[in-house]
């Protein structure tokens, strides 16, 4: 059967529209933030609206270019440009120009390139190419661990430049792992540990450990139903700590409560795990090693929290949980993005009448808070439409992620759909509070040359595969 | 086929949801909760503080003593900033250009809208040039507030300075706000909330780029600045400066009251410093010369040094032994060159013997005032010593002795009038009488006063019983009646019936044959006085002097201090004498001319302890 293609029937011209749409809708609130009318010239490239002009162009000009090469080439570059990605990553180490204080920027003459912007395309072309593969089980614990393998290269590097914002970004990919089979209790297990996670920086490790406690004591019950064994275990512990608490009043031991209960789970453990093997008691060997494993876990949270983070991302991620007022800081910010968003109203103070916007109140409101000139300006009802076109974007995108024939196609849409979900959801989270403040920009919106253009050859890529997916069974 | 193909409804669900979340979240923040709003419109303003002049000060005699003069802080809006020649701003202010980078980008890092000033109080020359061409710096600004200015340079000590406002005091009272000045010392410590006034506030609208567009909603929620209240002074100026010219060469201290009302006429601390040293650009550095001057001309010698009362102090302890009985007016005691008992020996001068009281006094004889001593510490109508010394004490403390008397200047010293409990420390319970402590008799040993409280003595004297509590401030502006201690009489605890007999006796020291102050004699007016000589342990004595004047109803009481004086006769007496001639009578005397001359061409100096002084 011949298959005739004909490229631009075949296009999703929805998906185009909305993205033209966003593309302008972004100029116009970059234009708002930075006019001014002592400004020498409209297409000075002072300007940045001015710049921004010349990326779009140029993202107009790549998308045409991506379009015009054959779709099969993509799953062909896919290998090569990942290497390159990272060797560019690599190479950004070294001879990177440091802008406020993260080295993300190699410097081409007077134009300047994030590899970063770029790394994230190369990654889910990447991995697209592998999980398509004859015989990959993706669903297989091998699988799952060469994908990780081939996620987690650039998100390190770009943690040394440091750039945790794009670096978080990667965790986007799960939901790429989740829809080719990832098995759920991992996906639950891993939940569990973000909120291990957050729970560790809220509450004392003291608390955290009697949480545990408590829920590998509930497991052990739910799993060996019976209450008999159940009793043993709880009065074994109980006496131990009582004991602890009795030296302490003495002052025998430190008077530290997390070592006292921790001493007293030891001494118990070895009790436990002699009576299982003399009673042949099941379950037991399984709950201890998870809850020893979450205490580790604990442990290392509170290491990488204290040792690994830096001092400012720190006082986000305390600020955002409400551990710690900082109102001329961090705080700042989100405060002065939530008074610009809020002063919209309804129907938005109109295009360039934002006062907040105009007055710069708000920091990097061009890039990271270009949410802020939105919801001023526009309001209510200009942010709702803006979110239901988002939306409808990426769920448009999921739809013909579902439509390919092609693996390749399909895991590399969803790679498009996760990344792109994610920078939405973090830009437009912190811009309205719900989020620490992560400086990732808004896909499409956020003025900038390389994430424009690289969101641009990202969707893009996706479109061209896309409209041949009756033509190749790639 | 895909056996995971269901999972795309989780996935697009998750989106779903969090568009939904964010939704809510917008219509919350944009329509629901109306607090943004309120803030964007405090975020388009911008408020500006107007600062408050100074309250003025006055004399008596409402003569202008300090007022303001306008001073410009320089500062720097960051959303007004433009490029600008910066070269040539440096010039014109005269700082490096790495300090303008440094403040700017200070001022643009943390600032934001909050302004502190890049240079404080511009010389006028700086302020002159750069207004000329305050077009050129788009985004730099002239904030204007007053400084002191002192039609009269006196009074240094009295009138306090004005410093900026630190930490603490921010804390303290939420009026002040960094780079405010308040009262640090003197009149404009104590009257700080007075004189300070209100601050004004200005509601600016503010456009595109920072720059003022009228007022915020026609001026509703500005207020003008209050000037602070203005104040009259007890002290008369031109005797205030009279004395400070009088005391020019020495160490020392002159206070002068009006008896029958407490004011304080003059204050002289000497060494002084001109008040205008402390204002403006160069107070820093003033100050830290000031603080490092050995002769420490920052201290206020009159409320808070501390000297013994010298032979001033016989007068009291005459008083309270007529109350306690133990000499009569017509006691009379011999003096053999001076008091000589057991263990103990005082020197006295040559003079006719025996003397009854009032000659004691016009003779400061030592022995007379030894014997008394001895008779109201040993008094057997008390059953121990220390029962009739606390008599005596309480009697010493009526004459505003030993505390603080309540001036309304701060940091007043209380003296020292040791407790008993003192001497049974020092000598063991019991084992003390009036031998022990004799020096007590002629104001030397342990006690010690402060000259503002040798002059409100002398005034408790001239006023025949009481005081009024020293004050500086007459009258303030806008408030009706002085706190009740300036107008209440603290009587003394001696009946005044024996106050004459001390009166006569300061009468005839001035103006009586043998009076140990005869050089305060003038021709029209009877000052009645008493010389004394505090003994200083580190050298040559200082000569002290009280008195008040006219005889009958007074006008004026003072109290002169001049280190390493020597004798109370030697510059005391001369010096409070010529203030009195100069206050009651505006002017000296010709013949009189030749005291204040040798007051004003000596210098006592401080020779080495070698002989004993009585
Ligand atoms: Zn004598």
């Amino acid at each position: 059967m011949r298959r005739s293609i004909n490229i631009l029937t075949n296009t999703d011209w929805l998906s185009v529209f909305i993205y033209l749409v966003l593309i302008v809708f972004g100029w116009l609130n970059i234009y708002s933030v930075n006019f001014s009318e002592t400004d020498p010239s409209f297409f000075s490239l002072e300007n940045r609206y001015a710049m921004q002009i010349y990326f779009i162009i140029a993202s107009v000009i790549l998308a045409i270019i991506i379009f015009l090469i054959d779709s099969r080439f993509y799953s062909f570059i896919a290998y090569p440009l990942y290497v390159f990605s990272v060797l560019m990553l690599l190479a950004v180490m070294v001879i990177g120009k440091e802008v406020n204080g993260a080295k993300s920027w190699i410097m081409l003459g007077p134009i300047g390139i994030q590899p970063s912007e770029f790394a994230k395309l190369a990654t889910i072309l990447a991995l697209a190419r592998f999980l398509s593969g004859y015989n990959v089980k993706t669903n297989s614990p091998q699988t799952i661990l060469k994908s990780l393998g081939i996620i987690f290269f650039a998100p390190v590097l770009i943690m040394l430049q440091p750039d945790f914002g794009s670096t978080l970004v990667y965790s986007a990919i799960l939901i790429v792992l989740y829809r080719e089979g990832l098995p759920g209790w991992i996906l639950i297990l891993l939940l569990f540990m973000a909120g291990i996670f957050l729970g560790t920086l809220m509450v004392s490790k003291f608390i955290i450990l009697i949480i545990l406690i408590s829920a590998a004591a509930i497991a052990f019950f739910i799993l060996n139903k019976n209450l008999k064994n159940f009793l043993i275990v709880v009065l074994v512990l109980t006496v131990l700590v009582l004991i602890g608490v009795v030296l302490k009043y003495f002052e025998l031991i430190p008077k530290n409560n997390f070592l006292l209960l921790f001493g007293a789970l030891v001494l118990s453990t070895i009790f436990y795990l002699i009576r299982a093997i003399t009673a042949k008691i099941k379950h037991v060997f399984p709950v201890i090693l998870f809850l020893y494993l979450f205490i580790g876990f604990v442990y290392s949270v509170d290491f990488v929290f204290n040792n690994i983070l830096q001092k400012h991302q720190q006082e986000r991620v305390q600020i955002m949980l409400g551990l710690k007022s900082d109102p001329w800081g961090y705080e700042y910010n989100v405060n002065q993005s939530k008074i610009a968003i809020g002063s919209g109203g309804f129907l938005g103070r109109g295009f360039l009448n934002g006062p907040q916007t105009k007055l710069k109140y708000v920091p990097e409101q061009s890039t990271d808070f270009i949410f802020c000139t939105v919801g001023e300006e526009w309001g209510f009802l200009g942010s709702f439409g803006f979110i239901v076109l988002y939306i409808g974007l990426l769920i448009r995108l999921i739809y013909l992620a579902e439509r390919q024939r092609s693996k390749f196609s399909r895991i590399y849409g969803y790679g498009v759909v996760s990344i792109l979900f994610f920078h939405f959801a973090v830009n437009v989270g912190m811009a309205i509070a719900l989020f620490p403040v992560i400086g990732i920009p808004l896909p499409f919106m956020s003025y900038g040359g390389s994430s424009l253009m690289a969101f641009t050859a990202m969707i893009f890529i996706f479109l061209r595969l896309d409209s041949t997916r009756k033509a190749y069974l790639i | 086929m895909d056996q995971f193909a269901n999972r795309k409804i989780y996935v697009g669900i998750f989106i779903l949801l969090i568009g939904l979340i964010f939704t809510f979240r917008l219509l919350y923040l944009q329509v629901i909760d109306s607090t943004y709003k309120l803030s964007a419109e405090s975020n388009s303003r911008r408020l500006e503080i107007v600062y408050p002049a100074r309250g003025l000060i006055y004399d008596r005699n409402n003569l202008l003593i300090v007022h303001n003069q306008p001073s410009y802080d320089l500062k720097i809006s960051p959303f007004e900033l433009e490029a600008f020649d910066s070269t040539e701003l440096c010039e014109i202010l005269n700082v490096d250009i790495q300090t303008l980078r440094d403040a700017i980008y200070r001022v643009k890092k943390y600032e934001r809208e909050r302004r502190n000033p890049f240079i404080k109080q511009l010389s006028p020359e700086t302020f002159g040039k750069l207004k000329e061409k305050q077009y050129k710096f788009p985004g730099f600004y002239f904030s204007e507030r007053t400084l002191r200015k002192y039609n009269y340079e006196i009074a240094s000590h009295l009138l306090g300075y004005i410093g900026e406002v630190d930490s603490s005091i921010i804390k303290k009272d939420s009026y002040y706000e960094l780079g405010d000045y308040y009262g640090v010392s003197g009149v404009e410590s104590t009257y700080e909330n007075f004189l300070k006034g209100e601050k004004g506030r200005r509601y600016k609208l503010i456009d595109v780029r920072g720059k003022e567009q009228g007022t915020y909603r026609e001026g509703r929620y500005d207020s003008d600045a209050e000037m602070g209240k203005n104040i009259t002074l007890t002290i008369d100026a031109e005797l205030q400066q009279y004395a400070e010219k009088l005391m020019k060469n020495f160490e020392g201290s002159v206070v002068a009251i009006e008896p029958s009302t407490g004011e304080v006429l003059a204050l002289v601390s000497a060494p002084f410093y001109n008040p205008s040293l402390l204002v403006g650009r160069v107070r820093q550095e003033n100050y830290e010369a000031l603080k490092k001057d050995s002769l420490e001309p920052l201290f206020n010698n009159a409320t808070m040094a501390l000297y013994p009362p010298g032979s001033t102090f016989k007068t009291a302890n005459a008083l309270v032994a007529l109350q306690e009985g133990v000499i009569r007016p017509t006691s009379s005691f011999g003096c053999t060159l001076g008091y000589y008992a057991r263990g103990v020996s005082m020197k006295c001068h040559s003079h006719k013997q025996p003397l009854e009281l009032v000659e004691a006094i016009t003779n400061s004889c030592n022995a007379y005032f030894a014997h008394t001593y001895k008779r109201t510490i040993d008094n057997q109508n008390f059953e121990t010593t220390e029962d009739a010394y606390n008599a005596w004490r309480d009697m010493i403390l009526s004459f505003g002795f030993g505390e603080p008397l309540g001036i309304d200047l701060p940091s007043e010293k209380a003296g020292f009038i040791p407790k008993s409990s003192y001497y049974d420390r020092y000598y063991g319970k019991g084992y003390w009488k009036a031998h022990t402590i004799i020096s007590n008799a002629i104001g030397q040993g342990e006690i010690l006063t402060t000259p503002l409280q040798i002059a409100n003595f002398a005034a408790t004297i001239a006023n025949r019983g009481y005081y009024i509590t020293p004050h500086v401030v007459k009258d303030i502006e806008g408030v009706d009646t002085l706190s009740r201690e300036f107008m209440q009489k603290n009587w003394m605890k001696p009946d005044t019936s024996y106050i004459n007999y001390i009166i006569d006796g300061m009468d005839g020291a001035v103006n009586g044959e043998g009076g140990t102050a005869h050089i305060a004699h003038l021709k029209d007016i009877v000052i009645c006085g008493k010389t004394g000589t505090a003994q200083n342990p580190h050298g040559t004595d200082h000569s002290v002097f009280m008195a008040f004047a006219p005889k009958e109803n007074p006008r004026i009481a003072i109290s002169v201090y001049v280190e390493y004086g020597e004798w109370g006769a030697t510059y005391g007496a001369p010096i409070a004498s010529l203030l009195i001639e100069k206050y009651l009578t505006d002017t000296i005397a010709p013949n009189r001319k030749w005291v204040e001359t040798r007051m004003l061409n000596s210098k006592p100096t401080n020779k080495k302890e070698d002989e004993k002084k009585y």
